[in-house]
């Protein structure tokens, strides 16, 4: 009883502008801290310098935002209708000055942030090599996006593995990048940009882990039923650590060609479990990209995986509801 | 004999769907029953199917609009609950992927092809006609028949809720995914013929406004006196008319593909899927500019309207509009970096992108410098301007962010896009046909919306919006992506949950404007707008009466300024149209635009399902009824001059009346100069 009701009203107005106000501060610690978030917390050089790029741009664009915000509720508040105190000119509609300063301000910012932008579109650029300390070889892996899965094969060390990929620490890693059937893309977001995975392409990748760590990476474009679960684990490892991993995969029975085995892999699978090959040809990367330009390429669908037939859920569903089971019984990691 | 179609195609076993169909099929048998009941099919047939009235179309489609914005809000809700669902302790959550995959599709394509750009075009239809002084559109068969081919696509998608699967591929259906080797179904093919159809019904309106602005202006309107509403929607038609085409003709390849077994878009033989990704941005991204600059022109009439002042800066409206309009078509590479074109087309297209920030900054200190020095009313449009201004100034800055190349890298397809692309499609053209729709609402049907219910929408959609999106912004800085069925991650769970309140939140926002419809239903006569201009207007459209009569005009205005109506008023020169009146040359309705809809409907359909008879069947039902059409020459008439003359004693008897009981100052053509 104590507050009058256009009080209280204006102070209910207050605790919207406050909200208001407070809406990119609150987001804004958000960004800034994050200890786990793994864009503001990268592991890795690339990483870390589109983290800082993007608080760059972020704090650029803030000089226009944050006036608009206020003059928004400035002018809003000051020449609401009840208010006879203001100035009232309802003839007045154009002004030089302002118009001058209005097209210039953006004008200025956007032009900072185009150089840039310039700048950064060039050393960012994913297939640029990353310099490293005298003496460290770029690693190469090539990288297959397949149903639902991802192989990773080690041309240099003639060994290859599913779902898990492993390199040493500050050694840049020259990821292939290409797809044995739709458009997936390959990111690992602690350390950086992601590329398109895409069939009958290379697309080169350089990244690099300046920390030791097992990094979650994933498919981000969407590619049908299994997307979700299309996911791998990128383990960046000591020197000794990486070897002992080698070891590990050299220590599996099965072996990986384009001839033997690649069809069974690339059948679609969810949750498609680690797999570990010893000994894989070097050219099965290019075998699987060039397989569609010479007609070799494997028929996509053929355990029929990807949706059905006739288009019913019903049909599907009698055909192959077990999706899940498809390749994951034929072929078993451990 | 039936193609695919049997009945194994009906979803029996998903009890979510049946319940929605059975839904579905409830409601739509209640209203035939009700409007058979109530006898009024051939009303319904006379006065709005077969109508070419501007005014009645805009009706239906904004009426068609927010049915489907229901549906696609529908499909948004269970997306956010699919994703709580792993918060609350569900590792797979209650959608499988083959069901959640179909509901992300068909939420953006019901969103922007059956929610965004109904409303756009429906608002277009209601008001530009009457802001440039015409009596109807240029070409009033293609208008009704532009209705009735979205119509169609609307009848598809939803035919594809109960009748086999929508697309599973993503809302543009990005080849490979959505050729024959991977979605053997027929989801993409109601995708492809749901599109193709509604589409060329948006080609035809482009052609149409462009045309009906360019040629039916009236006396004295120069380009650079029309309002900027009709401006900002006279850019949109002539984006409709460069990238539509590419639209349809990229379906079309997809079409060949997927039908004849061309290699246009395959992953072997020489397909290019790139290629696709290529052609549909150069459509899409022209698409978002479609939308946004008419919702531009609304906010910048209701500012204007209610700050009781010239629009600050016009002449820099429209140049800024139209190197919006420009720029456009040179920026749709900024939807994939990542494919890997290099550093010197990434950097061209990121910088062309922010480019555009500059002319979008200037309207947004346009719209603010119209507020300064004004007398600005908080009338539900305001807020909802206001409430976009912030709102898309948030937005635009988190698509700059993502026009930078190298921070697109770590932001493209996680759900930064999808917070951003919210951020500025609800915030822009949400809001904007909100609020389009409430401050021409008593233009349309002679009422006003009831402002309580108005203001309380707008709260819940501001409140929620920020609630759903915001951590979105924040989960695509832990790596969440879009499109997940399921995720395992707990880093994820409080902002998923946080989300899925922002959706909720929403739904109330949707929830008060129905209430809203109905509450200003009961109150008509409290609402009623007996002068024509219940803002005190600055355009045309409010010198005439409300609802506006058929015709528009009695008299066809002479405009000698920007605001003229509003400096007639202030002049005291406005006077209603006043006797000796003409016969006023109008066109004929027609059943022309249904049939060929229907026909077209059918064809649609028949292919999906590869019912070739039936095919047969619909494209010479189209064929036909066009040719039927093309040589009826009997498609207008003269109003007689005794009949306007009724209608606009009336309106001057009601005019009357109403400033008798009101006891409004001056005579009745200055009422709604009051202050």
């Amino acid at each position: 009883m104590a507050t009058s009701m256009p009080e209280r009203s204006r102070r209910m107005r207050i605790k919207n502008l406050i909200f208001f106000k407070a809406l990119p501060l609150l987001i804004l610690p958000l960004l800034l801290s994050g200890c786990s978030m793994a864009l503001m917390d990268p592991k890795g050089e690339v990483g870390s310098e589109i983290k800082s790029l993007i608080i760059t741009a972020f704090w650029l664009m803030m000089i226009v935002v944050i006036p608009v915000i206020v003059m928004t509720f400035l002018f809003a508040w000051r020449y609401r209708n009840t208010n006879y105190k203001a100035k009232y000119t309802p003839n007045w509609a154009h002004s030089n000055v302002i118009e001058a300063i209005v097209w210039f301000v953006p004008l200025v910012i956007i032009a900072f942030l185009a150089i840039i932008t310039w700048q950064t579109s060039h050393s960012l650029n994913p297939n640029v090599p990353i310099d490293a300390e005298e003496g460290t070889e770029p690693m190469e892996i090539d990288v297959v996006a397949l149903d639902w899965k991802w192989l990773f094969i080690y041309p240099d060390l003639g060994i290859a593995s599913v779902n898990e990929v492993a390199f040493p620490v500050d050694t840049p890693v020259q990821f292939n990048i290409t797809s044995g059937t739709v458009m997936n893309a390959f990111m690992i977001p602690r350390l950086g940009s992601q590329l398109y995975a895409m069939a009958g392409m290379d697309n080169e990748l350089y990244l690099i882990a300046n920390e030791e760590g097992i990094y979650p990476g994933r498919s981000t474009n969407f590619s049908g039923a299994g997307f979700s679960e299309m996911i791998f684990a990128a383990q960046a490892t000591s020197q000794e650590g990486f070897e002992a991993w080698v070891e590990k995969v050299r220590q599996s029975s099965e072996t990986l060609s384009f001839e033997q085995g690649y069809e069974e892999l690339a059948a679609p699978s969810v949750g498609h479990p680690v797999e570990y090959f010893s000994n894989v040809p070097a050219e099965l990367y290019d075998n699987i990209v060039m397989s569609f330009k010479n007609g070799t390429a494997v028929q996509p669908g053929h355990s029929g995986g990807h949706g059905g037939h006739g288009g019913g859920h019903a049909a599907e569903q009698d055909e192959h509801g077990e999706g899940h089971d498809v390749a994951m019984s034929a072929e078993v990691a451990e | 004999m039936f193609g695919k179609l049997s009945w194994d195609v009906i979803p029996y076993h998903d009890p979510i769907i049946m319940v929605v169909v059975a839904g579905m099929a409830v409601i739509i048998a209640g209203l035939v029953a009700w409007i058979t009941y109530k006898k009024n099919w051939g009303y319904l047939w006379k006065e709005w199917i077969t109508s070419v009235d501007h005014k009645k179309l805009g009706i239906m489609y904004f009426l068609v609009a927010l049915v489907m914005l229901i549906r696609g809000f529908a499909d948004a809700l269970m997306m956010r609950s699919q994703q709580a669902a792993m918060a609350l302790g569900s590792p797979e959550g209650y959608l499988p992927p083959e069901h959640y995959d179909q509901i992300f599709t068909a939420h953006g394509v019901i969103m922007i092809f059956f929610v965004a750009m109904p409303m756009v075009i429906g608002l277009m239809n209601l008001v530009v006609p009457l802001q440039i002084g015409a009596r109807d559109v240029a070409y009033p068969f293609l208008n009704n028949l532009s209705f009735w081919l979205f119509a169609s696509g609307v009848i598809l998608i939803n035919v594809s809720l109960f009748l086999g699967e929508f697309a599973k591929t993503g809302w543009l259906a990005y080849a490979p995914l959505s050729g024959i080797d991977y979605s053997p179904g027929v989801g993409v093919d109601y995708w492809i013929w749901a599109l193709q159809i509604s589409g060329i019904g948006t080609t035809l309106t482009g052609i149409n406004f462009f045309v009906t602005i360019l040629k039916m202006r009236t006396k004295g309107m120069t380009l650079f006196r029309m309002p900027i509403f009709t401006w900002t929607s006279f850019c949109a038609n002539i984006l409709i008319i460069a990238s539509f085409p590419i639209l349809t003709a990229t379906i079309a390849m997809l079409t060949l593909d997927r039908y004849l077994g061309t290699n246009f878009f395959t992953n072997d033989l020489g397909g290019n899927q790139m290629m696709y990704v290529n052609l549909i941005w150069a459509w899409g991204h022209p698409e978002v500019y479609i939308l946004i600059l008419p919702a531009f022109g609304v906010f910048s009439e209701v500012i204007a309207t209610y700050s009781r002042k010239r629009l600050f800066g016009y002449h820099t409206m429209v140049w800024a509009t139209m190197a919006i309009s420009f720029l456009a078509f040179i920026v749709w590479l900024h939807h994939f970096f990542t494919m890997g074109s290099g550093a010197n087309v990434n950097a061209f297209f990121g910088i062309a992108t922010m480019i555009i920030a500059i002319p979008t900054g200037v309207k947004i200190f346009n719209w603010l410098f119209t507020m300064y020095r004004g007398r600005l009313e908080f009338t539900s449009p305001v807020l909802w301007t206001l409430g976009f201004i912030i709102t898309f100034t948030l937005g635009g800055m988190t698509g700059v962010m993502l026009a930078v190349p190298a921070a697109n890298f770590v932001l493209h397809n996680t759900l930064f896009v999808i917070a951003h692309f919210h951020n500025v499609i609800i915030g822009g053209v949400v809001f904007g046909m909100l609020a389009g729709l409430t401050y021409w609402f008593p233009k349309a049907f002679g009422f006003k919306l009831d402002e309580k219910w108005g203001k309380r929408s707008f709260w819940c959609w501001i409140v929620g919006f920020f609630t759903a999106f915001s951590p979105l912004y924040v989960l695509s800085f832990y790596g969440a992506v879009r499109r997940m069925q399921s995720y395992d991650n707990p880093e994820y769970h409080v902002w998923m949950l946080i989300a899925w309140v922002g959706a909720v939140i929403i739904m109330l926002g949707i929830v008060c404007t129905v209430i809203q419809f109905v509450v200003s239903y009961r109150n008509r006569e409290q609402l009623r707008d007996v002068t024509g201009d219940p803002w005190d207007g600055r355009t045309l459209e409010w010198s005439t009466s409300s609802p506006a009569p058929f015709y528009n005009f009695a008299h066809l205005p002479e405009v000698k300024s920007i605001d003229t109506f509003w400096e007639m008023k202030q002049a005291g020169e406005f006077e209603t149209s006043k006797p000796p009146y003409k016969d006023i040359h109008m066109p004929k309705y027609t059943a022309a635009g249904p049939i060929i809809s229907l026909f077209a409907t059918i064809l649609g359909f028949a292919l999906v399902w590869h019912i070739w008879w039936l095919a047969i069947v619909g494209a010479l039902g189209v064929f036909v009824s066009f040719l039927a059409r093309i040589f009826n020459d009997d498609v207008d008439y003269y109003v007689p001059a005794s009949e306007v003359e009724r209608i606009e004693r009336a309106h001057h008897e009601r005019l009357t009346e109403y400033s008798k009981q009101h006891d409004v100052r001056g005579n009745v053509g200055t009422m709604g100069a009051q202050s």
